[in-house]
């Protein structure tokens, strides 16, 4: 690999500080601690000036790509734009210096921040109470399943199976598995929709709940969820759904209306918060009236007197998921992106997601196949079958994408479409950024049938070519050279 | 693509050798076509009961995971340890080095199994 680590600039004795000279007497620091605590070597620290260190940081964020540098339509991620207004405030010093040990009194604002944003949520999603404890996506989903165990412990049969269809979200049955619980899988219909039938052959008295993504990872609005909530209830089961697509439904549907008892909301998703390693995530999880009293504690309330105030006594609830109370700059960025946008704007945002996707899912048609063809909601996943027929695959396909700038689509997801390419472009590209990715496809195709190793020795372009992803998996290496006390 | 003709095969992809009342199960050609490169192979221990049609472990490719299924019931008698240090073994030679297990057969119903030339029709 062409750039250097930091440890391969290092230089013994290179310096970007000037201590002060110390002004207390100086002490040995063998008197100052135990034996068993000392270094026997010193750490292997780099040693370099400032401006090598901020050449080489600079250098490395050159090489990386996100969303303020291009077009991101990786499906069921919702890269939208994240405003720069969200960050400004989220570093206010009222919320960006705030102690998570400071007194009710002293945090009135944030505390009314959290009550509001709860609040919005609950409204925007139909559900009864709404906690914004957990840290991510996933540690939404298993809130909910442990909530949905605690209700049926409580109900008197714990019950041990739950429902997934083949396209859910990946960490959907691994949610659930941690929680205890054991997957059951139902067959999407021919249509990509739930399958009715096939699932009343699945519900009996040990199903606990069915974990649904709605919009579903093909990008298509489950119209059967009512129906299958009324069937999971007669047999005294839950419904789950995965709020990762909720970017489609903003003031169009509300899953508390559809039947649902539990969710979770991806705020670095649908509310505009930073992703993955520009993180942290906020994964709020929300109950109907059956799993309100297990929601993890404590909850902000608001008293009489119009204070906020925390509560801890909730004896049914299923514990605590994060340290004091979730990742509060999050839910800063989230507060203001629902502030600002309204009821209308929310609902605009959702309009635009759905048009985007179709406008591309349109624009490919011809190109790439659509097994399921239908209307989408706010992602569309094609086939990449035509261009494995000419020796390109779809992984090809996302890897010449990087030669033109963009950054590649979900691929080989959902698994019920074979080379599948999930496209999710949100409402915040323009018609042009669309077109410019549409006629990028459309070149890759052209390439395929006319110059196919152009494609499946991609990326050409980039600093490092293709990778081996199988020896990288096999042979994982991360080691850092750090010596250890003791050494 | 490789189909042998004196092999047997699942409509979930694993080939089928019975001899001597022992059933050696691996993955097709197409299968290790399909998932690309493999990462890592689940299997069971010598000794474990698995259940016809049932999961009897799971293997990982780079872009996704795939359970693995039981064409018979009965004990396991051998499993290729050499999967475990190279998995990719399963993508250079499916059905040699890259074998899976070896059950001796309890049970087994051979109308489920298909033969090679069904099992190219089932995958054109």
């Amino acid at each position: 690999m062409a750039e250097k680590t930091i440890y391969d600039l290092s230089r013994p004795g290179r310096t970007g500080v000037s201590l002060p000279a110390c002004d207390v007497p100086e002490q040995p620091v063998d008197q100052l601690l135990p034996d068993w605590a000392l270094r026997r070597r010193q750490p292997e620290l780099p040693e370099l000036a400032e401006i090598d260190v901020i050449r080489h940081f600079v250098q490395l964020s050159t090489l990386n790509y996100h969303v303020d540098k291009g077009l991101y339509p990786l499906g069921s991620c919702t890269m939208k734009h994240n405003p720069k207004i969200n960050e400004a405030v989220a570093r206010w010093p009222g919320f960006g210096l705030l102690h998570p040990h400071a007194p009710e009194q002293a945090v009135q604002g944030a505390l009314g921040l959290m009550h509001q944003l709860a609040g919005d949520l609950e409204q925007i999603s139909g559900m009864t109470r709404v906690s914004l404890q957990p840290a991510a996506g996933a540690q939404g989903e298993l809130a909910g399943m442990l909530m949905v165990r605690a209700y049926h412990q409580q109900q008197g049969n714990p019950r041990g199976k739950v429902i997934i269809p083949d396209n859910a979200h990946g960490t959907n049955p691994a949610s659930l598995a941690i929680a205890g619980f054991e997957p059951v899988v139902l067959k999407s219909g021919e249509d990509g929709l739930l399958d009715l039938e096939r699932l009343g052959k699945l519900v009996d008295e040990d199903v606990a709940a069915m974990m649904v993504t709605n919009p579903s990872t093909l990008g298509m609005f489950e119209k059967d969820l009512p129906k299958a909530a009324r069937m999971l209830h007669e047999a005294g089961a839950l419904l789950y759904m995965d709020g990762a697509n909720l970017n489609a439904l903003l003031g169009r549907a509300r899953p508390g209306d559809l039947g649902v008892d539990v969710m979770h909301f991806n705020l670095h998703k649908t509310f505009s918060t930073p992703h993955g390693g520009g993180g942290p995530g906020a994964g709020p999880v929300g109950v109907g009236e059956k799993l309100e009293p297990f929601l993890p504690a404590p909850t902000v309330e608001r008293g009489e007197d119009g204070s906020y105030f925390l509560d801890y006594k909730r004896p049914d609830a299923i514990g605590r998921l994060h340290g004091f109370l979730g990742n509060f700059g999050v839910l800063v960025r989230a507060w203001l992106y629902i502030r600002m946008h309204g009821a209308e704007g929310l609902k605009r945002v959702s309009e635009l997601a759905v048009l985007n996707a179709n406008y591309i899912r349109h624009r490919l048609s011809g190109v790439y196949e659509l097994p399921y063809d239908g209307d989408c909601l706010h992602e569309c996943v094609f086939s990449g079958d035509r261009q494995k027929a000419l020796g390109v695959r779809t992984l090809d396909i996302a890897k010449r994408l990087l030669d033109y700038g963009f950054h590649a689509p979900t691929i080989y997801f959902p698994l019920i479409v074979h080379e599948a390419l999930m496209i999710e472009p949100t409402e915040t590209e323009s018609l042009q950024a669309l077109d410019e990715f549409c006629e990028a496809m459309i070149a890759i195709a052209a390439e395929a049938e006319q110059d196919p190793q152009k494609v499946t020795s991609a990326p050409l372009t980039t600093p490092v070519g293709r990778m081996n992803e199988g020896k990288a998996a096999r042979e994982l290496n991360v080691c850092c050279r750090v010596a250890l006390a003791g050494d | 693509m490789k189909i042998p003709s004196d092999l047997r095969y699942t409509k979930e992809h694993e080939w089928v050798s019975v001899e001597d009342g022992v059933v050696t199960v691996g993955i097709t050609d197409y299968a290790q076509g399909e998932l690309g490169d493999i990462v890592f192979v689940e299997l069971p221990e010598v000794g474990d009961e698995v259940e016809e049609l049932d999961s009897f472990g799971t293997i990982e490719a780079v872009k996704t995971v795939s359970e693995l299924f039981s064409p018979a019931t009965g004990t396991v008698e051998e499993v290729n340890e050499a999967l475990e240090d190279k998995p990719e073994l399963i993508n250079d030679d499916p059905y040699g080095d890259g074998w899976m297990i070896k059950i001796k057969l309890g049970e087994m119903n051979e109308d489920e199994l298909l033969s090679a030339k069904d099992y190219k029709d089932m995958i054109v």
